[in-house]
């Protein structure tokens, strides 16, 4: 009888694909070890699942990059115009639109919401047609590549809510972010990288005070290596990646190699009970020794052709800079990590619109769509699946003086994002929102529904990828969410 | 019976399947009982739509309550092919199969042949374990309850316990358990001379009386109360939460009653005899994230609060998934959703707004607090309130002698009296700084602003339904008529006789602590979808016996550890390891990775680096350059790491500053510190290895270890003495030949390197702060041997209590 123990294990046996065995019979023991070590963790985990085998429906993205735009990018200026903003500009927007929607403090007491207009014109771009921002040159060029989501709507009015909503299915921390989750469905593809990557940014003039904090890529009650690794631009890129002051690599190798022998020897005398740890923890070494070769290969940019670099953009060698990050993004997922999660602050412009907006989509602009042409000119896009997203959008009324509005506020119940590639419907716009841009006419996307499109894509059934914890089956989608086929090519 | 004569039987009954002599055996297996073999079956595959929860219930048919099985006919006791439930469970008609298509569940073939004995046999059904009340098992006097259940039920499968464990495997096992610090050298040999009866419990003893044993005990409790050192979110502002920390630790020492420990941190605020020190114990719920983010709605931060009071008070004591209640009533647990607002109410009575102290201070706090200020802090602020007066009344002084026409020019006068206004103004800036950075202000609970409660419809505070008051859940013993409504009665309602549940969460939870995994393995769930625990009567025995011991937790820990069943060898057959791979029988000692809280002080104590200091503020040993990094991004407050230096790099890591947005970053397989979390699963990850390979503490620890093997108490001349001292120092036991050989093959290797290149030699002994003493020890021989303490250090058997 097969157990639901063995079931699960199956399935992550499923995940490490063929290639991950061919790679890691090159390197020795570690990868065969590494391969009994999961199924060995999914069997104690003792998590009897009705996950079913990984993946549910054949997947159309293998991995994911998460260009997070932190702050609330303003859907009225940038992806979803309204030319009614302009005609009622000043005026207060319409109770009849403004409806019962939950607004933040700073603007629930307001006595007028008076309308304001994008703040540059919107084009159309490519054969799509597709309606952007000039604000956002580059990627209305690679507009037939991508699909704008103009339905978005979120329940969290605040950032950190709205996050951590996005990032795992709950505004409240401790549930288990979207990589983690694919991290521990899918397992990994790559034996000398994590299977979930972090890389965080800011503005330029550091204009807003939003952080990113560790519960925006926790592994939640999953186990803790399926957490999120931060890549950090200064210092190791990863903690206590670097040997020691005086150890040399080849120092390094030797003290493993008699650490090994003498973990054997022990193994050997403890009979059983050590044993198969032991032959855990040599993997779990011989695949940190291979990461602190595996990471600095990563971040060496010597090899990009100048082509490359420039289509980044200027700060693509600037350290911690969103346009380095994208880069990163691609070489990471081309050495099959599973999902890099890139967050980016500075769309909070609840007081500098005018000037801010415009900075910020200059040194995101390129480098967002830099990142979809490179994976597309390396054939990675067709299953690399590029989600650009904030927490909500901002208020289609102007925020501070009434007479003379200079922002706006937080505003998720309607919003704007786009995605590329990984299955995804390309110049395509899904959804669309009332003239006001305030409330969803048509197509709504529900957080937790694009989350169930998301893991749809990557060949999960939202409902199916489960772990128990509480006596429940938990997923990313809470109990809600439906996979939006329309967003699917 | 005598294992072999069960095996026949064994034996007998799968031959008699095999010749299909099926229904005689399906006759001859057991019953199945409802709550160990048919409940889980149905949890997992029929309650959601036919269990508790009236809003989801398809077709007016519960499975789990036998009347309405019956009536509706999907149950005939008796009659498995007359009920309709066996009926659809084997149809192959996808509009009439159940579970449906859609519900992505299926029943294999042995579930089914269950459910079908089942109701062949009657259909009995019988409320879930947990919530009825335990019962002991009547032991042999003078017996270890835990070895005579334990014995007995291993033989029952054939199996018999596993030898004891080595002397030097048993003390470093229970002192690592017991302190979290490794036995010293000393200690193990003195265990290993004391042939005298009942010696390991003379070390039992010792280690329940040290200080450190608090400090350890205290670890499992900081994840349940999601303890950190800030607030989380945008500004995450310190606090003074580490005085709870310091009060707990204090507690576990003194081994307070569980049940008083409890009520303090419960209600020590409405205690008749409540004292600042009770007040105080009530700092666990209001340990939880605070949010003073721009814009944040105060209502729903108080709500969030609320709800994880309720979270973590359910869980870490009655192991009750309640917050699966906040919404709807509970799926599968008989927790309806007003259950949840009457104990939510409870909580909902703080004086409290939902906003944290908005003061640009590095500590941001939120009312009420307790001004829990040490005599010498009273003092301090005094001599600074004296200081301001004086001050005061100098520039009053100077005013009135200006107003006399005293003598002096104009000028003068005014320098005068700008010198004495400035030196008022500093005196009230200093003062104004130690009200806000120093003067200690623990958050706590208080009912000092009773408010309404409502049911919330969907669980959002935006839309309150029915108001209700206090009560505890109704499918549990009532509260007692004359308990107060309050927090402090929901504290005697847990420990009264009758409540089925707090005894068994708490010593199942002990039993964790000590053997890796509780006897229930879902310590956060007892509810009727944890796991079953194997042995329940051991579990039901000690329940019993920690409740009438008057909650003693040292005895209760005592008993375990000096049980038989505890000082198993964890070697196993590799029969065994095929039976039981888990170990969930317990026929071998459990082996498990130590969390990474208690391998840096294994580091440390071990090179002797260790500052073993009990209490007080938290420190900021080694961590990554800027490691706060990434939350500089606002302008807020200063993000500097504020590293320490000298005796504070080298405290115990319970003290270790934990910034709750940024977690220390050598502390790897832990809670995050979000929400209560009672169980924090042991994982492998290459991350770990970097760790402790390239943490600058564990190189320093090497490299001071070392120098101790080669000049210290335990100096040794010869090299492979020295290899051997600073092996037996960290595993606690003496190398064997082959050992001893690969340690110095190990030794010489690193040794040709370093000699080869003594600019990296110098560079290793460069690491960390403390000095090391140039004149004494050859560079060379230093690094290669710090190089070589650093590979035990990583051993596999140096992370591993064994």
């Amino acid at each position: 009888m097969t157990t639901m123990g063995d079931m699960h294990a199956d399935a992550i046996m499923q995940a490490l694909t063929r290639r991950h065995f061919l790679r890691s019979s090159l390197h020795g023991i570690g990868g065969v070890a590494l391969a009994s070590m999961f199924a060995r963790e999914a069997l104690a985990s003792g998590d009897a699942t009705a996950m079913g085998v990984l993946p549910h429906v054949p997947p159309r993205a293998k991995r994911i990059i998460c260009l997070w735009q932190g702050g609330g990018p303003s859907h009225v200026d940038l992806f979803d115009p309204k030319p009614e903003l302009a005609r009622f500009q000043g005026q207060d927007i319409p109770a009849s639109i403004r409806g019962d929607t939950r607004l933040s403090t700073m603007s629930s007491n307001y006595a007028k919401w008076p309308a304001l207009p994008a703040i540059k014109p919107f084009r159309k771009c490519g054969e799509s047609g597709i309606e952007i921002s000039e604000l956002l040159p580059h990627i209305g060029g690679i507009a037939d590549d991508i699909c704008v989501v103009r339905s978005m709507h979120t329940e969290a009015v605040n950032h950190s809510p709205g996050v951590t909503f996005f990032m795992t299915g709950s505004q409240q921390p401790g549930r288990p972010s979207m990589g983690a989750w694919l991290a521990y469905g899918l397992g990994s593809e790559c034996d000398d990288l994590p299977s979930f990557v972090v890389m965080t940014s800011s503005d330029r003039e550091k204009s807003c005070g939003q952080l990113f904090y560790e519960h925006y890529w926790s592994n939640g009650f999953l186990p803790g290596k399926h957490q999120g690794v931060r890549f950090r631009s200064a210092g190791d890129p990863v903690p206590y990646l670097g040997n020691p002051a005086g150890v040399s690599r080849d120092a390094r190798r030797e003290l493993l190699d008699d650490l090994a022998e003498l973990n054997r020897a022990h193994a050997a005398e403890s009979a059983g009970g050590g044993a198969s740890a032991v032959d855990t923890r040599i993997a779990q070494y011989e695949m940190a020794f291979r990461m602190q070769a595996s990471v600095p290969d990563l971040l060496d940019f010597s090899n990009e052709p100048k082509s490359v670099l420039e289509m980044y953009g200027p700060d693509v060698l600037v350290k911690g800079s969103f346009a380095n990050n994208c880069l990163i993004a691609r070489r990471l997922s081309e050495r099959g990590v599973r999902f890099v999660q890139l967050m980016h602050s500075g769309w909070d412009q609840h007081g500098n619109l005018f000037t801010q907006l415009a900075t910020q989509c200059r040194d995101t602009d390129q480098p967002s769509a830099a990142l979809v042409r490179d994976l597309k000119q390396r054939g990675l896009l067709d299953d690399t699946l590029v989600v650009w997203c904030g927490e909500f959008g901002r208020t289609p009324f102007g925020q501070g003086p009434s007479d003379a509005p200079n922002g706006r506020d937080h505003f998720g119940r309607a919003y704007s994002m786009w995605m590329a590639g990984g299955g995804v419907r390309a110049g395509h716009v899904h959804g669309a929102t009332d003239d006001f841009g305030w409330n969803v006419a048509s197509d709504g996307v529900h957080v937790h529904d694009m989350q169930a499109t998301i893991l749809r894509l990557c060949g999960i059934d939202h409902e199916r990828m489960t772990y128990r914890y509480q006596g429940r089956q938990f997923r990313l989608t809470d109990v809600h969410g439906k996979a939006v086929g329309g967003i699917i090519g | 019976m005598p294992p072999r004569v069960v095996a026949a039987i064994v034996l007998l009954l799968v031959l008699a399947t095999a010749w299909g002599l099926t229904d005689r055996a399906a006759d001859d297996l057991p019953t199945p009982r409802y709550s160990v073999d048919v409940r889980p079956i149905l949890a997992d595959n029929c309650l959601q739509c036919h269990g508790a929860d009236p809003a989801k219930r398809k077709g007016e048919l519960r499975l789990d309550v036998r009347e309405s099985a019956l009536a509706k006919g999907a149950i005939v006791p008796g009659r498995a092919a007359d009920s309709a439930m066996i009926a659809r469970i084997h149809s192959r008609e996808p509009s009439d199969v159940m579970p449906p298509p859609d519900a992505h569940r299926e029943l294999t073939d042995a579930q089914r042949a269950t459910l079908v004995r089942w109701i062949n046999a009657g259909a009995v059904y019988e409320p879930h374990w947990a919530f009825t009340a335990p019962k002991a098992t009547a032991v042999a006097a003078g017996a270890n309850p835990i070895d005579a259940i334990l014995t007995a039920r291993l033989r029952e499968r054939g199996l018999a316990p596993a030898p004891e464990a080595n002397r030097e495997t048993l003390i470093r096992r229970v002192t690592l358990d017991l302190t979290g610090l490794p036995p010293t050298i000393a200690e193990i040999e003195a265990f290993l001379a004391d042939s005298a009866p009942g010696a390991y419990e003379r070390v039992v003893d010792r280690l329940l009386a040290s200080p450190h044993y608090g400090e350890k005990m205290a670890l499992p409790w900081l994840d349940a109360a999601r303890y950190a050192d800030s607030n989380g979110f945008q500004q995450d502002g310190d606090t003074f939460q580490w005085m709870w920390r310091d009060w707990l630790v204090r507690e576990l020492n003194r081994d307070t009653p569980y049940d008083r420990l409890s009520t303090e941190m419960l209600a020590g605020d409405l205690l008749p005899d409540a004292t600042n020190e009770t007040r105080l114990a009530t700092a666990f719920n209001r340990n939880h994230l605070l949010n003073g983010e721009g814009g944040a709605i105060p209502e729903e931060n108080r709500f969030v609060s609320l709800f994880d009071r309720v979270d973590a008070t359910a869980t870490t004591w009655l192991g009750l998934t309640m917050s699966c209640a906040q919404c709807h009533d509970h799926k599968y647990d008989p927790i309806t959703q007003r259950d949840y607002y009457a104990l939510l109410d409870a909580f909902n009575r703080v004086p409290e707004s939902g906003i944290v102290d908005g003061s640009p201070s590095r500590i941001r706090v939120a009312p009420p607090v307790l001004e829990y200020a040490s005599d010498a802090l009273r003092a301090r602020r005094a001599e600074l309130v004296a200081k301001v007066d004086v001050a005061k009344v100098d520039v009053a002084k100077a005013d009135v002698a200006a107003a006399a026409g005293a003598a002096g020019s104009e000028a003068d006068k005014h320098a005068d009296k700008h010198a004495r206004e400035q030196a008022r103004n500093q005196a009230q800036g200093e003062l104004d700084r130690f009200n806000r950075d120093e003067w200690p202000r623990v958050m706590v609970m208080s009912d000092a602003s009773p408010r309404e409660t409502h049911v919330l419809a969907r669980g959002a505070y935006t839309t309150p339904a029915d108001a209700i008051a206090f009560a505890t859940p109704a499918f549990l013993p009532a509260l007692a008529a004359d308990a107060p409504r309050n927090r402090l009665g929901l504290a005697q309602w847990m420990f009264a006789a009758e409540n089925p549940l707090v005894a068994r969460v708490a010593v199942n939870r002990a039993w964790q602590t000590f053997f890796g995994d509780g006897l229930v393995r879902t310590p956060e769930d007892f509810g009727v979808q944890s796991a079953l625990p194997v042995y329940q009567d051991l579990l039901d025995t000690l329940a019993v016996g920690f409740r009438e011991s008057g909650w003693r937790t040292k005895a209760l820990h005592r008993l375990i550890v000096t049980s038989a069943a505890y000082r198993q060898s964890s070697a196993a057959s590799a029969e065994l390891l095929a039976l039981d791979p888990e170990n969930k029988l317990l026929a071998r000692g459990p082996r498990f990775r130590m969390p990474a809280m208690v391998l840096r002080d294994v580091a440390l104590a071990t090179s002797g680096l260790l500052n073993d200091a009990v209490g007080g503020a938290p420190v900021y040993p080694y961590q990554p350059d800027r490691v706060w990094e990434s939350l500089a991004i606002t302008k807020e407050r200063d993000f500097e790491y504020p590293a320490s230096h000298g005796a504070d790099l080298y405290r115990r890591s319970i003290y270790t500053f934990w910034r709750r947005t940024i977690a220390p970053s050598n502390m790897f397989d832990v809670s995050q510190r979000q929400s209560c979390r009672v169980r924090v699963p042991i994982t492998t990850s290459p991350l770990h290895a970097l760790t402790t390979l390239n943490d600058p503490t564990w190189v320093e620890a090497s490299r001071v270890l070392a120098d101790r093997v080669m000049r210290g108490a335990d100096a040794r001349d010869a090299r492979d003495e020295q290899v051997s001292q600073a092996f037996r120092i960290v595993v606690g036991r003496a190398p064997d030949a082959r050992e001893r050989e690969l340690l110095l093959r190990m030794f010489g290797r690193q040794r040709a390197r370093f000699a080869a290149n003594p600019d990296a030699a110098r560079a290793i002994l460069a690491v960390g702060e403390s000095k090391r003493d140039a004149a004494s020890v050859d560079e060379i021989d230093h690094a290669a041997l710090a190089a070589t303490c650093l590979g035990i250090l990583n051993l596999d058997e140096a992370l591993t209590r064994e």
